[in-house]
């Protein structure tokens, strides 16, 4: 199967662009933590597609190390969110823009 | 299929239907790698982000429990999202971008596949200092994630411990 490289890339880019509105638009810190998710999964996409571009393995290693950067991201952000609803009883990002203690 | 599934993650209002959708995004994601010819990094996408990490959003959501009125505010936030200006701009850079890859060279890629075995090979050749630093960075997401999330001795909620 023979896959043009710049329908892979349009691809990210078009991911990369949602995951960015939904961190824009939604004011749910869980969206937003899934919408980074996406533009982390966008990252990957294109690291993929230029490794299989030039056929090196390289790009697949740079996807395991985004993987390894997101799970890291989700468990430190899943924390914050926990802290988040324990303290204010809601979900709202706007909720946290005092930032004190 | 992944655009369908992924704009569906952005405007859903309930929080488990994004979920849902942003599984069968991750798995179109993973059909792409297989593709792209790169299997191992398809099973660590299936693995990883649609095992591992939807299951700790799952967690996270049922120690939760939303309510309605969250989803009340994010359908107003949906709705009130007319703001033309930045959206042009947005939308012509956004046409440049398509403009400038569809222009450049349309290599193809070829399926060559690129086994595990020299994934591997490069992981632990020139690439074992990244290694070492993703370790370090797993270890400090752990134990910042258990200090973040951890009760109190009481019991009780950490609410005025960082006051």
């Amino acid at each position: 199967m023979n896959v043009p490289v710049s329908h892979v890339l349009l691809l990210a880019v078009a991911l990369m662009g949602i995951g960015l509105m939904g961190v824009l638009v939604r004011r749910n810190v869980l969206f937003m933590l899934m919408s980074v998710e996406i533009m982390v999964n966008a990252a990957g996409l294109a690291f993929i597609a230029a490794g299989a571009l030039w056929r090196r393995a390289d790009g697949q290693v740079m996807f395991l190390f985004l993987l390894a950067m997101a799970a890291a991201e989700v468990a430190v952000g899943l924390a914050v969110v926990l802290l988040l609803y324990r303290r204010e009883r809601t979900l709202d990002a706007d909720a946290a823009d005092q930032m004190r203690g | 299929m992944a655009l369908a599934a992924t704009l569906m993650v952005i405007v859903q209002t309930r929080v488990v239907h994004a979920l849902l959708y942003l599984i069968v995004s991750l798995l179109a994601a993973a059909t792409i790698f297989l593709s792209l010819g790169a299997p191992f990094a398809a099973a660590l996408e299936v693995i990883i982000y649609a095992g591992a990490i939807l299951v700790l959003f799952v967690f996270v959501l049922m120690m939760l429990n939303l309510s309605p009125a969250t989803a009340e505010r994010e359908r107003w936030w949906l709705r009130c999202g007319v703001r033309p200006g930045p959206i042009v701009l947005g939308l012509i850079l956004a046409g440049e971008l398509v403009y400038i890859v569809l222009s450049g060279a349309g290599a193809g890629v070829a399926a060559q596949t690129v086994g595990p075995a020299e994934v591997g090979a490069a992981l632990f050749g020139p690439y074992v200092l990244g290694v070492e630093l993703a370790s370090m960075l797993l270890l400090a997401a752990l134990v910042g994630a258990y200090h973040l999330a951890r009760r109190g001795p009481d019991g009780e909620s950490r609410k005025g411990a960082g006051e």
